[in-house]
């Protein structure tokens, strides 16, 4: 397998005009004898479908969800960035792509984020225009806040719900283009596999989650934007339905995966309580603006908080980082904390949180200005836990929230999968290996409206594959495949729940593949993971039939696709032998515990390509080159 | 804590249904109400008998896909809470607690407590959406927008599209949904130009859909998670009073002729 | 024209149009209540006005004419308040086949709960009431042209003055939740005013109620004789 990136030559300035003008165009009379597949209605999903239903192709697009509007980028808090420069602070389009490709540890492809960077000032237009009601400022001007890892203040946002307004501004076009018939929407729609005919991506086979029927639907390419794959740990930050699924069956088929191990994992989430939790909920990063993190001085201690003097407490992230404190970087606040609970000074009643305590700015600010910042996630923290964070700290951990691999795409995000394009959470490309705040939207936004929409033109021009229809045998063996997997899941008809399985498998994710990963411990799991696989397939209870609303059934098809891709996860991690982002493995740190880059061996995408079910996959690299932002290591003593 | 669950099962597919009786001896109040549901359900599993059908994904409450009907309450009995924010510590040791599906004829029950709510998005496709081709939006702050204006929009665009609304209303009425929406793109500049075809063309496809009559009960501002306000249901009347009077169909001069 | 027809189609613009002639019937009420309220100026007085109301409009109407012209616009409203009301209950009826074990009742009132049947009851009410003190054929010494004997008369009955202030109450239970819910279905709401809307309401209600009660009341504690 050859990986061209494709990336056009010239200055990084001019590299997306150049390849605009250097693409093939479609005749408009053209594009509607072009069909296109899109998978997945989130914020790339949405805005490509809805994008190429306008430029007049045939778009089908599907989702699992009741409607195109609940899919999970709605969830997304804190905003968007641009490179605007609205505050007049010295933004610029080479400081966002800057800020990113450092942020991302030097693991991303210049000309892909530079490009990102590029657009993210259309996309702010675009949106507004749709009506998406951001924050302004008195003067009717729109309003920014800053965020990590940033020195300037570039992030749009919509009180703490951007990412449900920007996802109705995609959906409401995406309607749009539905009413107008260019586009037909599929709800209720799971992908299982993607045909591939004469070595080209040509359909899907998707089952209809209500009356169980499996099909196929054929077209001259396919787009998948369905996401991330936080959900492999169980528990995480991601909705329950998260899930590989799509892109593990398009791997299987030929796209090459890359960096699977690059997760993120978010400090500022309420910790674990019981063993029937279901996922995890992120507080908002602002809340370490105020509050103070810390934990007893002494393993073991079960005080409460208000009776452990200051003197016997330890403000961890104050005392190793002086400058930088309870504001340290994401991956290095979530090792610490790490650190401290497996040290045994963990709190609460499963001594599995650090505490976030706001006692100090109360009674610096008063108690309503405290609630004045931050009086809804306040409210929030109350409903979930029952404690109220005025009089008792607030306890948080980290938890998966993002990631950063994904399939391999070229400059024009199309996979090794000819006919296969990828955007959103769900490819690999743009944010290395740590993603900043606020930039998974601008990039699902990017990859759906301004950048899919001309690249996808090129392939339909280039190769002129006529349409398929869906009775060629390989969609017919495709579905076939799928409809026996589905009665492979109802047949075994064992003793535990998907959920069981999933839980144990999160577990081991969680401790041997997380926030710190050392080869012994990723070792183990590639012992354990196929373990539990084999169990699953020998024990697993799928009540009910295929041909019926069937949620278990559901829940177990993708627990299977997750029981085979994390081992792929693992591979990665034990492969990429240095610390980067994200991915911290223990071996590699500087005295002081910060994570050291291998720039020698490692300034690579490491992608992976199936080989065949008990194969160990295929690892190809695609060197990375560092011409615009130098190769540094990051510091935040 | 001890709880009797009375759940409304419907078979997938059939068109009628009717209450089940569970023990729920060991609720822990730490647990969320789905997750409660959860703990049922793998039990359910164990046992060889078929769980119940919820829809919910997210779980962080703004997702929308949650919803059923807690002791004759859309997501319960804790205001401006969605279901999977509930938690089990609003009830207390051997309560009933009755779950029932969003009862409305707009919502054919598809499954237990999963509806199809696929007639609010086509409300939307009638006219919840601003024109506005992909690339051809001007600089975002060419039009300075009154805060006020884009707060009260933000207001009305934090419907989540959950349909308690409709489930809450003694009518079975989507005004609340429609409204919303109505209001969201009717505050802001961006949105005028369509302003009063969008009230007709969404108001129409509402009643389409088969969804009651409002009579201002207040029902769906009580029980809606985000809070929307009825006061955005005064303003679609408002639109659509003043669309019928000719509204934006005005035209100042007879197109033409000149040159 | 599309577009007319388009609100005269939809939910809205019927609830729009029972809004409107709410209002002209609840014009007619207040009014209806100042005039009963003459009688306790005694009975010349009060037949004064009585007949004053047939020669309205004179010389420009003959006898009585402005007065059927009055009675045909109410009689307008009312038939098309009625008609609207009752097609929205059935498109209301139909939008929930199966209902609630436990039934959702968030925010409502018993005046919000008894449009329909209240609605009902109260046409019914009226039918009676212009047989009783309009037509005659119910009263049991109707004199015509005598509006304050018959008033009198009709309501020395103990079972016509508790039938009519019932009938008063539902009225003012209607008009707490209509006067309301009017303004909200004509879209007059403001920021500023939204929360003078209800108390409005309330205080229409409740003169009314006291307003037409009165009366009854008077004659069966002898005060009116």
């Amino acid at each position: 397998m050859e990986l061209r990136s494709r990336v056009p030559d010239g200055p990084i300035e001019q590299k997306w005009d150049k390849h605009r003008f250097d693409l093939k165009l479609v005749n408009p009379a053209n594009k509607r004898k072009y069909e296109i597949i899109v998978v997945g209605s989130g914020l790339a999903g949405a805005a490509a479908a809805a994008t190429l239903g306008e430029l007049g192709y045939k778009v089908k697009c599907f989702t699992y969800h009741d409607s195109p509007r609940r899919a999970h980028s709605i969830a997304a808090q804190g905003g968007i960035n641009a490179a605007k420069n609205y505050q007049n602070d010295g933004d610029s389009i080479y400081r966002l792509f800057y800020d990113t490709v450092k942020g991302g540890d030097f693991r991303a492809r210049e000309a892909n984020v530079y490009r990102l960077a590029q657009v993210s000032l259309n996309i702010i237009d675009q949106c507004v225009a749709q009506g998406v009601p951001f924050a302004r400022e008195y003067g009717g001007l729109l309003a920014n806040r800053s965020f990590g890892g940033a020195q300037v203040s570039r992030t749009f946002y919509a009180r703490g719900q951007t990412g449900q307004q920007l996802l109705l501004g995609a959906y409401s076009a995406l309607e749009r283009q539905i009413a107008a018939g260019t586009v037909t929407m599929y709800p209720r729609s799971e992908m299982l596999d993607v045909i591939v005919v004469d070595g080209h991506a040509r359909g899907i086979v998707v089952r209809d989650m209500v009356t169980g029927k499996i099909s196929s639907h054929m077209a001259n390419a396919v787009a998948l934007g369905t996401g991330g794959y936080s959900n492999v740990f169980f528990l995480s930050t991601n909705a329950k339905a998260c899930n590989v699924t799509a892109t593990w069956r398009a791997y299987r088929r030929g796209a090459a995966f890359a960096n699977p191990c690059f997760t993120q994992i978010h400090p500022t989430c309420i910790p674990q309580a019981g063993d029937y939790q279901s996922k995890l909920t992120l507080m908002s990063e602002s809340l370490r603006n105020d509050g103070r993190i810390w934990v007893p001085q002494q393993p073991g201690d079960t005080r409460a908080a208000k009776d452990i003097p200051d003197a016997e407490r330890d403000y961890y992230l104050e005392r190793i980082y002086p400058s930088f404190g309870n504001l340290s970087p994401r991956d290095v606040s979530s090792r610490r904390a790490k650190e401290m609970v497996d040290n045994g000074q963990g709190v609460g009643v499963e001594k599995n949180g650090v505490y976030l305590d706001f006692q100090d700015a109360i009674q610096r600010l008063g108690q309503h200005v405290i609630a004045e910042r931050y009086g809804n996630l306040f409210d929030m923290y109350q409903q979930i836990t029952g404690e109220n964070p005025y009089q008792v700290p607030m306890r948080i951990y980290p938890a998966p929230h993002y990631t950063m691999g994904g399939l391999w795409v070229d400059y024009n995000l199309m996979s090794t999968l000819p006919g296969l394009f990828v955007i959103g959470e769900a490819n690999f490309s743009d944010h290395g290996a740590n993603r900043l705040g606020a930039s998974a939207l601008m990039q699902g936004l990017a990859d759906g409206y301004f950048v899919l929409p001309y690249t996808i033109g090129e392939y339909l021009t280039s190769n002129k594959a006529g349409s398929v229809a869906a009775d060629v045998p390989e969609a017919k063996a495709a579905e076939a495949q799928a409809a026996e997997t589905t009665q492979r899941l109802l047949g075994v008809n064992g003793k535990r729940t998907v959920d069981v399985f999933h839980r144990e498998l999160g577990r081991v994710m969680w401790n041997e593949c997380g926030m710190a990963r050392n080869a012994t411990g990723l070792k183990r799991a590639l012992a354990e993971i196929p373990r539990i696989r084999e169990e699953f397939w020998t024990d697993v209870r799928v009540p009910g039939s295929g041909l019926e609303l069937n949620q278990e059934l559901e829940k177990a098809g993708r627990v299977a696709d997750f029981l085979e891709f994390a081992e792929l996860m693992c591979l990665d991690a034990l492969g990429r032998d240095e610390s980067c982002g994200g991915h911290f493995r223990e071996e590699h740190q500087t005295p002081d515990g910060e994570a050291k880059r291998d720039d020698e061996q490692f300034a690579h995408v490491a992608a992976w390509a199936y080989q065949g079910p008990n194969a160990t996959p295929a690892l190809h690299k695609e060197p990375l080159a560092f011409e615009y932002v130098h190769l540094a290591t990051r510091s935040y003593k | 804590m001890r709880l009797t669950l009375h759940v409304w099962r419907q078979a997938s597919g059939s068109p009628s249904g009717r209450f089940e009786r569970y023990d729920m001896p060991d609720a822990d109040e730490h647990m969320s109400f789905l997750e409660m549901l959860d703990v049922l359900n793998n039990r359910l599993i164990e046992q060889g008998k078929d769980p119940i059908a919820f829809e919910h994904d997210c779980r962080e409450g703004i997702c929308g896909s949650c919803g059923m009907v807690i002791n004759g309450r859309p997501h319960g009995p804790v205001q401006r809470v969605t279901a999977c924010q509930l938690h089990m510590r609003s009830f207390k040791d051997g309560d009933d607690i009755w779950l029932e599906p969003w009862r409305a004829r707009a919502f054919p029950v598809l499954k237990d407590l999963v509806v199809d709510r696929s007639a609010f998005d086509r409300i939307i496709q009638a006219g919840g959406y601003i024109s506005i081709r992909t690339g051809a939006a001007p600089d975002a702050n060419a039009v300075p927008i009154p805060k006020r204006d884009a707060d009260s929009a933000m207001d009305a665009a934090a419907c989540i599209g959950c349909g308690a609304c409709v489930a809450a209303c003694p009518n079975g009425s989507a005004m609340l949904f429609t409204a919303a929406k109505i209001s969201h793109l009717g505050l802001l500049p961006q949105g005028q130009p369509e302003r009063f075809s969008r009230v007709l063309d969404m108001v129409g496809t509402m009643d389409e859909e088969g969804f009651g009559s409002c009579t201002n009960h207040g029902s769906c501002e009580a029980a809606c998670p985000k809070g929307i306000s009825l006061d955005f249901i005064a303003r679609l009347n408002r639109d659509l009073i003043r669309a019928t009077l000719g509204k934006g169909m005005e035209v100042e001069a007879p197109a033409g002729g000149a040159g | 024209m599309a577009r007319v027809s388009a609100f005269y189609r939809s939910t809205v613009g019927k609830k729009v149009l029972m809004a409107i002639t709410g209002f002209v019937l609840l014009g007619f009420v207040v009014v209806h209540m100042i005039g009963n309220l003459k009688a306790f100026m005694g009975a010349e007085y009060f037949n004064t006005y009585a007949e004053a109301l047939r020669a309205l409009g004179a010389p420009f109407f003959g006898h009585g004419q402005a007065l059927w012209l009055f009675r045909i616009v109410l009689l307008g409203s009312v038939l098309i308040h009625a008609f609207f009301g009752i097609q929205l209950w059935l498109v209301s009826n139909r939008a929930r086949p199966i209902g609630y074990e436990k039934t959702p009742y968030l925010q409502t009132t018993a005046a919000s709960l008894t449009m329909r049947w209240g609605g009902l009851l109260i046409g019914g009410y009226v039918v009676y009431h212009l047989m009783h003190l309009t037509i005659g054929n119910v009263n049991p010494d109707f004199i015509p042209g005598d509006a304050y004997h018959n008033l009198v008369v009709g309501f020395e009955s103990t079972t016509a003055a508790a039938a009519y202030v019932i009938a008063v109450f539902v009225l003012a239970l209607h008009l707490y939740h209509g006067t309301w819910s009017a303004l909200q279905t004509l879209g007059l709401n403001h920021p500023k005013y939204n929360s003078w809307r209800r108390g409005i309401a309330a205080v229409l209600a409740i003169v009314l109620l006291v307003g037409f009660a009165t009366v009854p009341v008077a004659v069966q504690l002898g005060v009116l004789k």
